[in-house]
């Protein structure tokens, strides 16, 4: 007979396990799926990387499908799903033998037809994508793993144009899915990448998920920014879409829930640093490049000289100090194309590189501005950029501009930057925002460098023939020495005009647990050669 | 009893009706652009134009009221234009983590408050009152984001005990989806534990000066009798109706919370759209807030009933 002290006991026991395993987490249990779990730098909301510039898109367009070409470390063009490729000697055909192998999620090969379809669709939303159809007169693929590209006129930037790093990217998808109209969102997430999209699992605001596509045949050279080899070693990535309180991040950093945080705000690097569990891993050599954008449609910045004058007070170092704070992530550099890049050039950068306030004060007397005020957007829930317009409105008030500084929330100021009216009328003078490094490298992808006027792609509507003349010669010349003159003779005539005022460079530091290793350059957030020890 | 539930029922379609047009014309009318915000950041301006059009913003205000209007009373919320999501579709989704914060929550609240209300009020003016007062002060000072922040490096980061953040649905089991639960619920409880204890302490204090108090500590029944069974059954109705509101403001308005604690609940889907200016969800949601008020303010009425027998309906 049992007694009731034994009863009471082997209730207990009961009811303690019962409690234990009520409260036993998953992860706790053995799981030998490996995971890579990531906060990435946004929500992810558009799924079709064609269709807006979002980063959010890109990247995971980067997980899921594959590229032409990609972009090294270094900002060289380099064959990724290309084997071959050959050029006419009069530079008008192209010829490209895709790698053996190349399979879609679906298991079906990747063809030229797909190839094709995709830059199609591609070219009637990026840029240079647009650009590069301008000089195409007909694309064919005479055989399965091979496609053509005839153009009217040679033009000297299709490899540039094919492995652009930056959004929009020309992701290759199955025809079926290319096919789509360029204006509409596709809802087919096949492609050939490294990653499979898992669709059931995705949840807006809440989590993505990736998994490891077995049939995928990674290159064989190391990885180096968007070209090389790559691997996989994990089984799954998870995105945290929902984890996007700075502080919070880094708390499930430490603690372990979570492997990597893209975007560490600069507040919490030192500590990170110091963090035994932690490392900030180096993935960047070009970081992004903060601007500010004038708007060339109203006074007072329709006039060049007075925009000269703002050049002047722009030094960079003010900018970054304030925004960045962390020494050895910042660097001044007064290039439109950026530092130590192909086309990176400080040519006729001396009216800001050399300026100074005395130099401004005395421009902008010179420049007969006549004290309308300069509306300057101030976006206040934006931690990355929300300190620069502080900066800007200090320095132009020390230059004798008078400031209206506006502050607002970031999607106000995108859509109020869209406005042409005056800024009396709901426009604006000037607005502060970044821009990752390879989307400004080259003076086709450059957004600033793009002066048509009210025709003008990107807001501020620069408007110079010169430019649009020297931009021309680029996108026709087909060797690199020539391609660095104009790029300097275009950033010489750039900042002749004061397109924009570059106001500094830095690097966007991103934190990881110590035990995860195979980082490597990519200038961008991509998760492949990555390994969970 | 019925003809109140007819009454109370109609008259929640004018209401409906209002929200929906306010909404609707407040979102218009406040800047932002959503195609703006879809586009990126290196868009143009033909390309915003464009899908502006696709969106069918290029059409008239009352052209997309009409549209809107005609496919709500058809009960279909719109697409979200961030989401590409069916707007019920993104609120079912949401749902689950908010009801279940605000469940847990209240529950704790609850549990805490009305004894501790009911305590303090029997021993007004002791020590346990003060005690009560001040931490109600306290409960109600504290900035929630600042309790959240304290509780986490203290309970998940110092001693590892709960997780710092996450949700995991009920589906993946009861144990996971408490655990997960806890350190949220705890924070938020804290403001709900004060209102509800300083409001039970007040209306069980004006019970307990009642005759009938005095006749049936009179007639010697326990103290704690008199106290349950006379004093809070009495002093009810305003306690149901603070926990009413506390359930509804939970349900609509726990951003914080939810952003501390990447719970990807109701009202992170609301600011999250708020700020891609995404019409149709915040449309959505905001009604679907609006019916929730109703229908929680409808059942604190009906259960002022079996509180008290004299309310009739």
């Amino acid at each position: 007979m049992i007694s009731m002290n034994a009863r009471r006991r082997a209730l207990a026991a009961l009811g303690t396990i019962a409690v234990a395993g009520l409260l036993a987490t998953p992860g706790a249990r053995a799981q030998d799926t490996q995971v890579l779990r990531i906060v990435p730098h946004s929500n992810l909301a558009i799924l079709d990387p064609i269709w807006t510039t979002a980063y959010m898109s890109r990247n995971h367009g980067y997980m899921i499908y594959d590229t032409l070409f990609g972009t090294d470390e270094n900002g060289k063009v380099k064959p990724q799903m290309v084997e071959s490729w050959t050029e006419s000697p009069d530079h008008r055909l192209w010829t490209f033998k895709l790698r053996k192998g190349l399979e879609f999620h679906d298991g079906k090969p990747v063809t030229g037809e797909d190839v094709i379809a995709s830059l199609q669709r591609w070219g009637k939303r990026d840029a240079m994508g647009s650009a590069l159809m301008q000089f195409v007169s007909k694309m064919d693929a005479p055989t399965p793993d091979t496609f053509r590209i005839f153009l009217g006129e040679a033009c000297g930037f299709m490899l540039e144009a094919l492995g652009k790093p930056g959004a929009n990217v020309p992701f290759i998808m199955p025809k079926r899915v290319a096919d789509t109209d360029a204006f509409k969102q596709i809802d087919d997430y096949t492609g050939s990448g490294p990653y499979v999209f898992k669709r059931d699992e995705f949840k807006p605001g809440d989590k993505a998920v990736y998994l490891k596509n077995a049939r995928y045949v990674p290159r064989n050279e190391p990885p180096s920014g968007t070209a090389g080899g790559k691997r996989v070693y994990v089984d799954r990535v998870e995105w945290n879409l929902a984890l996007r309180d700075a502080q919070a991040q880094v708390n499930a950093l430490k603690k372990g829930e979570v492997d990597i945080v893209e975007q560490l705000g600069f507040d919490f690097y030192e500590s990170a640093k110091t963090d035994p569990d932690l490392q900030i891993p180096r993935y960047t050599n070009a970081g992004l490049q903060y601007m500010a954008r004038f708007n060339h449609l109203h006074k007072p910045f329709d006039n060049p000289k007075v925009r000269q004058a703002a050049l002047a007070a722009f030094q960079q170092e003010p900018f970054l100090r304030a925004q960045v704070g962390v020494k050895s992530l910042y660097k001044p550099c007064y290039s439109m194309f950026i530092c130590n890049t192909p086309y990176g050039t400080t040519a006729g950068s001396e009216v800001q590189a050399k300026g100074n306030m005395r130099k401004a004060q005395e421009l902008l007397k010179a420049s007969g501005y006549d004290g309308t005020p300069v509306v300057l957007m101030k976006p206040t829930d934006l931690p990355s950029i929300q300190k620069l317009p502080d900066v800007a409105a200090q320095l132009l008030r020390q230059a004798g501009f008078k400031v209206d500084l506006q502050a607002m929330d970031w999607q106000t100021l995108v859509s109020r930057r869209a406005k042409k009216d005056g800024p009396d009328k709901g426009g604006w003078n000037m607005f502060l925002t970044a821009f990752n490094t390879f989307d400004v490298w080259s003076p086709i992808a450059n957004p600033t460098a793009d002066t048509r006027g009210e025709k003008s792609g990107w807001f501020g509507w620069a408007s110079d023939d010169k430019v649009q003349e020297l931009r021309n010669q680029f996108m026709r010349a087909t060797d690199e020495a020539t391609k660095k003159d104009l790029a300097d003779k275009i950033h010489v005539r750039m900042y002749e005009i004061g397109t924009h005022a570059p106001v500094g460079e830095f690097d966007q530091p991103m934190a990881a647990r110590k035990n995860i290793s195979g980082f490597f350059i990519t200038n961008n957030n991509l998760y492949w050669n990555l390994k969970k020890n | 009893m019925l003809q109140f539930l007819s009454r109370r029922l109609l008259s929640t379609i004018p209401v409906l009706l209002i929200v929906a047009v306010l909404v609707f014309l407040v979102l218009r009318l406040t800047p932002g652009d959503p195609a703006a915000v879809l586009a990126g950041d290196a868009a143009s301006t033909e390309q915003i134009a464009q899908i502006r059009k696709s969106l069918g913003l290029d059409k008239s205000v009352p052209e997309q009221f009409l549209i809107w209007f005609g496919r709500m009373l058809t009960g279909d919320l719109g697409e979200s234009y961030y989401y590409k999501t069916e707007v019920t579709t993104l609120i079912g989704q949401r749902l689950e983590p908010t009801l279940s914060l605000a469940l847990i929550t209240i529950t704790i609240a609850v549990l805490v408050a009305v004894p501790l209300g009911v305590m303090a009020a029997w021993r007004f003016g002791s020590w346990l009152d003060r005690a009560l007062m001040s931490f109600s002060v306290l409960g109600f000072s504290i900035p929630v984001f600042v309790l959240a922040y304290m509780l986490i490096w203290l309970v998940s980061l110092k001693l590892g005990w709960l997780p710092v953040q996450g949700y995991k649905p009920i589906a993946e089991g009861v144990g996971a989806w408490l655990y997960q639960l806890i350190l949220p619920s705890i924070t938020l409880s804290v403001i709900y534990i004060a209102l509800i204890a300083r409001v039970t302490r007040a209306s069980v204090l004006d019970t307990l000066g009642e005759d009938y108090i005095r006749t049936a500590r009179a007639k010697g029944l326990p103290e704690a009798k008199v106290l349950m069974r006379h004093a809070l059954a009495n002093a009810a109705v305003p306690i149901i109706t603070v926990i009413g509101i506390g359930i509804a403001l939970l349900i609509g308005g726990v951003v914080v919370t939810e952003s501390v604690y990447a719970i990807p609940g109701l009202g992170r889907l609301t600011v999250d759209a708020v700020l891609a200016r995404d019409f149709p969800t915040i449309q959505g949601v905001i009604l679907f807030f609006s019916v929730v008020y109703v229908l929680i303010n409808l059942l604190v009425d009906l259960s002022y009933v079996f509180f008290d027998p004299r309310i009739r309906y």
